[in-house]
């Protein structure tokens, strides 16, 4: 497969498209499990401009990275959602603004 | 325009729309759904840019697996609907969403800047490339530690979800 078509600057726009919802998103929303899932959507933005770059430059550390990335995601993703669990089973919410303990 | 390019700029408003559809949706369960679709458009997006192994990766590992997590804990919770904020909340949507409009002013202008034009000539990420970068030394300390990080995640998601007796 061929560099083919110009869709690098698309697609780091794209990539940055994706981040930045995925930031108002954990600023707007207040339900623990939208929160996270919004951090997943920034990792895969960040994955989205790996794969634009490594075609760019024709070298495949940028495929190798994602991968980690995936990786590094499915243990924060696990660990992350028995937190969740957890801290539902102290404070019966999953409202971001009741798990207030380290706040003063 | 052809149809790789066609089908790229699809695949993106699609990415990109049920992304919002994630950030706005009050209820988890709907936002999940969403996310799902985001993540297998962006699949696409990868198969387009020449990537397929990412791209069947990201549905295996992403809509597959950690999506399933989520709905599993989603439904194991019993999530109710956001409720909406006392106060109303308008002027921290507005002033999200503006910063939101300054990051992606900001971060695109310089990745905008960053790469230009079509992609490396030759440009091969099959996977036995991948792989085989992926498996030589370059990469083996990297990837041993990975196991361990995912050996650890797993012990610690099975500490930390347990019922204490």
């Amino acid at each position: 497969m061929s560099g083919g078509a110009d869709l690098t600057t698309p697609a780091l726009l794209l990539s940055v498209a994706l981040f930045a919802i995925g930031v108002v998103g954990v600023f707007l929303r207040r339900n623990v499990i939208t929160v996270f899932m919004c951090v997943e959507l920034m990792l895969n933005a960040v994955n989205l401009a790996f794969v634009a770059f490594s075609r760019w430059r024709g070298t495949l550390d940028g495929q190798v990275l994602v991968f980690f990335v995936l990786t590094v995601a499915a243990a924060e993703a696990a660990v992350g959602l028995a937190i969740i669990i957890a801290a539902q089973r102290n404070r019966d919410t999953l409202d971001l603004d009741a798990f207030n303990l380290l706040k003063w | 325009m052809t149809l790789d390019v066609i089908l790229f700029y699809v695949f993106g408003a699609v990415a990109v729309g049920s992304a919002l559809v994630v950030v706005g949706q009050r209820h988890p369960t709907y936002s999940a759904f969403a996310l799902i679709v985001t993540l297998c458009s962006l699949s696409a997006v990868f198969g387009l840019l020449g990537s397929p192994f990412i791209a069947v990766l990201q549905v295996v590992v992403y809509a597959g697996a950690i999506m399933v997590l989520f709905l599993f804990v989603l439904m194991l919770l019993n999530v109710k609907r956001e409720e909406r904020r006392p106060g109303g909340g308008g002027a921290v949507k507005a002033v999200a969403v503006g910063l939101g409009a300054v990051l992606v002013a900001q971060v695109g202008s310089v990745l905008a800047a960053a790469a230009r034009g079509s992609g490396a000539p030759g440009f091969n990420a099959s996977t036995g490339h991948v792989a085989r970068l992926l498996f030589s030394p370059a990469y083996l300390y990297v990837f041993e530690a990975t196991s361990i990080l995912i050996l650890a995640a797993l012990v610690g998601a099975v500490a930390l979800a347990r019922k204490e007796s």
